[in-house]
């Protein structure tokens, strides 16, 4: 592994890269990166230097704790409340505000809510307390989907009962259709996200591509892999090209994983999912499917969905535009004065692969 | 498909708690806040406004100045890699003493431990105490030992081992005298000064998180506690004691958040250079797997000293002749551009800002 990052955080490549992309571009290009990892390596390197000024990068929706819906967030505060109820996520999901409270104030309210790193441990956890209902609140993209199946399929082999899942899992190509679909969006072409891609292939995007004339290209995490990501985007462009191509052939196959899509597509179904700072956008979530509905989290909350609503009545956060690439965090007025991942306004500013966050951390000198 | 993001809204800010949380004692901004708005609020005069590792107390223009300092252990698990609490506890009140110019002379031990602690642990622990005191030749002149009920709720593993749940924490205060020639201040920096690194860094970060999560890698990680007083002892002897202008051992937050406090304190800029950071190959590749930034990752026994240009190299020379200090390096300067601000030049030959903007992402680590 150590030997690909050196390689792909090699100074002269990535110079030589950018003086391509400046000696080929003519037009002015708008590419979103729809994955948050690759926002975060777009900040952190400071990776717009090497681009041209007719160049722009849009950071799109591609953090799963920045797309989880406050609805879910409640509903996951609602189910941590009651008795003899462990809440299993991960970390970043805890800070990220529901219509009135987060999950980290209810965790310093007593109950108990754990974080963990793998899915797995959460089969460790529901062993060693089976007198508790073990809730898992499973976020992710298709990247994550993977192993939480793994997981669900394991609890039926093993028969593990005290153990619901609450599914806030997104598909990436249905958002990518969605975004383009909007008449308003400024995007001339993708960098797809070599994780989801790794799992899941990329035949998805070849109509998507063709109908509504994008370049998309499958792309790494590492400098020299985006910038390579970001070339062929314009090369196509300049040349009035719109195909899928993949520029992560190290890693990403066109078929993906098979083992890990067969497990997706036996445990899941395909469904409308909402997004927050989008809305509902049909087919672009996992939930249970057949035999697999009885861990479902609505079967031990069935009130639940009704009776929470949402609070809309504050709002400064302009966290929507920014997911689709219409905003930058700069143009937000809170953004890193009353908005800061300590005190998130949205969820953007929470996680770290969040398009506010990375802005934060990795801002560029005056 | 319809686009129905026009009503979309994020809830407002949660930063006013009326409870403590977890990350109140995270060191990012709600922990500045407790500080700021309740403590210093209360708690008010000149040795306090210091706002340094160690108190500085000279009442007496006739004798040597005392440094005096104190702090509380609580990291999680209480054994990991290359060291444990009893260590942890002697080794960072030692280095609070050690950064302020001091000799450490003489610390208090004090233990509140939950029922059900097993003896044979808590023997490891002391003599592990007793080892770090000898090593770093200080006495343990006082203590105190309270045992409470056992509240802690164990995020279980599979190594749970006969349900035991019961914690321990440590307090430890220290006394030292400070050396003659050392005046401590961020004040002192000047454009031109070297900032030395005495070591590699993450690695105290990295090994409890492994230990924490029970991931284990094929070198194994260990944390860096260690004690720097020998470091600044050398400092001394050599003469060059005076050329120093501020040390501060690197440990919540990382690299980052130390250089920042410097450059906020000392109203200067500072400038380092990504090449020049000494990290070992097995922690970058743990922080990739983990997604943590390696410079803001804690480190236990690394010291940081902003010292006179000119003798840079010779002070450089006497860090390296330590065993402690073998991987020194020169990591960058003061500047007079960018006040307050740390920059970096990555090794893509591009600059960005290092910002203290989070909190220390693991909590209990210390």
């Amino acid at each position: 592994m150590l030997k690909h990052l050196s390689e792909y955080r090699n100074a002269e490549l990535v110079k030589d890269l950018s003086e391509k992309i400046k000696s080929v571009s003519t037009g002015n290009w708008r590419i979103m990166e729809i994955c948050g990892g690759q926002t975060h390596a777009i900040m952190k390197y400071n990776l717009e230097e090497f681009l041209p000024d007719n160049i722009k990068l849009l950071h799109g929706p591609g953090c799963p704790v920045c797309v989880t819906p406050a609805s879910k967030i409640d509903l996951a505060i609602y189910a941590s409340r009651q008795k003899d109820v462990i809440l299993i996520s991960y970390g970043d999901m805890l800070r990220v505000p529901g219509s009135s409270t987060d999950l980290l104030s209810v965790k310093a309210d007593g109950c108990d809510i754990r974080t963990i790193y793998s899915p797995l441990e959460v089969i460790s956890i529901a062993e060693n307390n089976p007198d508790k209902t073990i809730i898992f609140f499973a976020i992710g993209f298709e990247t994550t989907a993977s192993p939480n199946a793994h997981l669900i399929s394991l609890l039926d082999k093993k028969g593990i009962k005290n153990i619901f899942i609450l599914s806030s899992m997104f598909r990436v190509p249905p958002a990518i259709e969605f975004l383009l679909s909007d008449p308003e969006n400024k995007i001339n072409g993708f960098l797809a996200a070599g994780h989801v891609c790794t799992v899941m292939g990329y035949e998805e995007y070849i109509p998507i591509s063709k109908k509504f004339k994008v370049p998309i290209v499958i792309t790494g995490f590492e400098p020299a892999d985006i910038l390579s990501g970001i070339l062929e985007t314009i090369l196509q462009l300049e040349k009035s090209k719109y195909e899928v191509v993949n520029r992560y052939k190290r890693v990403v196959k066109q078929t993906g994983n098979i083992s890990s899509k067969k497990v997706i597509e036996e445990v899941f179904d395909i469904t409308d999912m909402e997004w927050r700072g989008i809305g509902i956008i049909p087919r672009s979530g996992f939930d249970l499917k057949g035999k697999y509905k009885i861990y479902s989290f609505f079967n031990l909350f069935k009130e639940t969905e009704s009776e929470l609503k949402p609070d809309k009545s504050r709002t400064i956060c302009i966290a929507g535009e920014i997911m689709q690439g219409k905003k930058t965090p700069l143009e937000c007025k809170a953004f890193g004065n009353l908005c800061t991942p300590e005190s998130p306004l949205g969820a953007p500013m929470v996680s770290s692969e969040g398009t506010c966050s990375a802005y934060l951390r990795y801002k560029k000198l005056n | 498909m319809t686009n129905n993001s026009k009503s979309f809204s994020c809830p407002t800010p949660i930063n006013q708690y009326d409870k403590i949380l977890l990350a109140h004692g995270g060191g990012g901004t709600l922990m500045h806040n407790l500080i700021e708005s309740l403590f210093k609020k209360y708690f008010d005069n000149d040795i306090l406004k210091q706002g340094n590792d160690s108190a500085i107390i000279d009442y007496d223009k006739n004798t040597s100045r005392y440094a005096f300092t104190t702090d509380s252990y609580v990291v999680h698990p209480i054994f990991f890699p290359g060291g444990n609490i009893g260590a942890l506890a002697v080794y960072g009140t030692i280095n609070d003493l050690s950064v302020s110019g001091a000799k450490p002379e003489f610390i208090s031990v004090s233990f509140i431990i939950e029922e059900g602690f097993p003896i044979s642990d808590l023997e490891e622990i002391v003599i592990s105490i007793k080892n770090a005191a000898d090593n770093t030749g200080v006495k343990i002149v006082t203590g105190d030992t309270k045992v409470i009920e056992s509240s802690y709720k164990l995020q279980d593993n599979q190594n749970k081992l006969n349900n035991i749940n019961a914690n321990i924490y440590i307090n430890t205060s220290g006394i030292g005298i400070v050396y003659e020639d050392m005046r401590i201040s961020p004040l002192n920096c000047k454009p031109g000064d070297a900032i030395i690194l005495s070591g590699s860094i993450a690695e105290h970060g990295i090994a409890v998180i492994s230990a924490r999560e029970k991931i284990e890698f094929e070198t194994e990680i260990k944390s860096d506690v260690n004690p720097v007083n020998r470091i600044v002892e050398e400092i001394e002897k050599s003469g060059y004691g005076r050329y120093i202008k501020v040390m501060r051992d690197p440990t919540r937050g990382g690299l980052t958040s130390t250089l920042n406090e410097i450059a906020k304190a000392g109203k200067i800029g500072i400038k380092i250079y990504e090449d020049k950071i000494p990290i070992l190959p097995e922690i970058l590749g743990a922080c990739e797997l983990f997604g943590f930034d390696p410079m803001y990752v804690a480190n236990e026994g690394k010291l940081i000293a902003v010292v006179a240009g000119n003798y840079a190299d010779k002070i450089l020379k006497v860090i390296k002749s330590l065993p402690e200090g073998n991987k020194a390096e020169i990591i960058g300067e003061i500047t007079d551009t960018n006040i307050q601000k740390v920059v970096m030049r990555t090794v893509l030959g591009n600059n960005r800002v290092l910002d203290m903007i989070s909190g220390e992402q693991l909590p209990r680590i210390c």
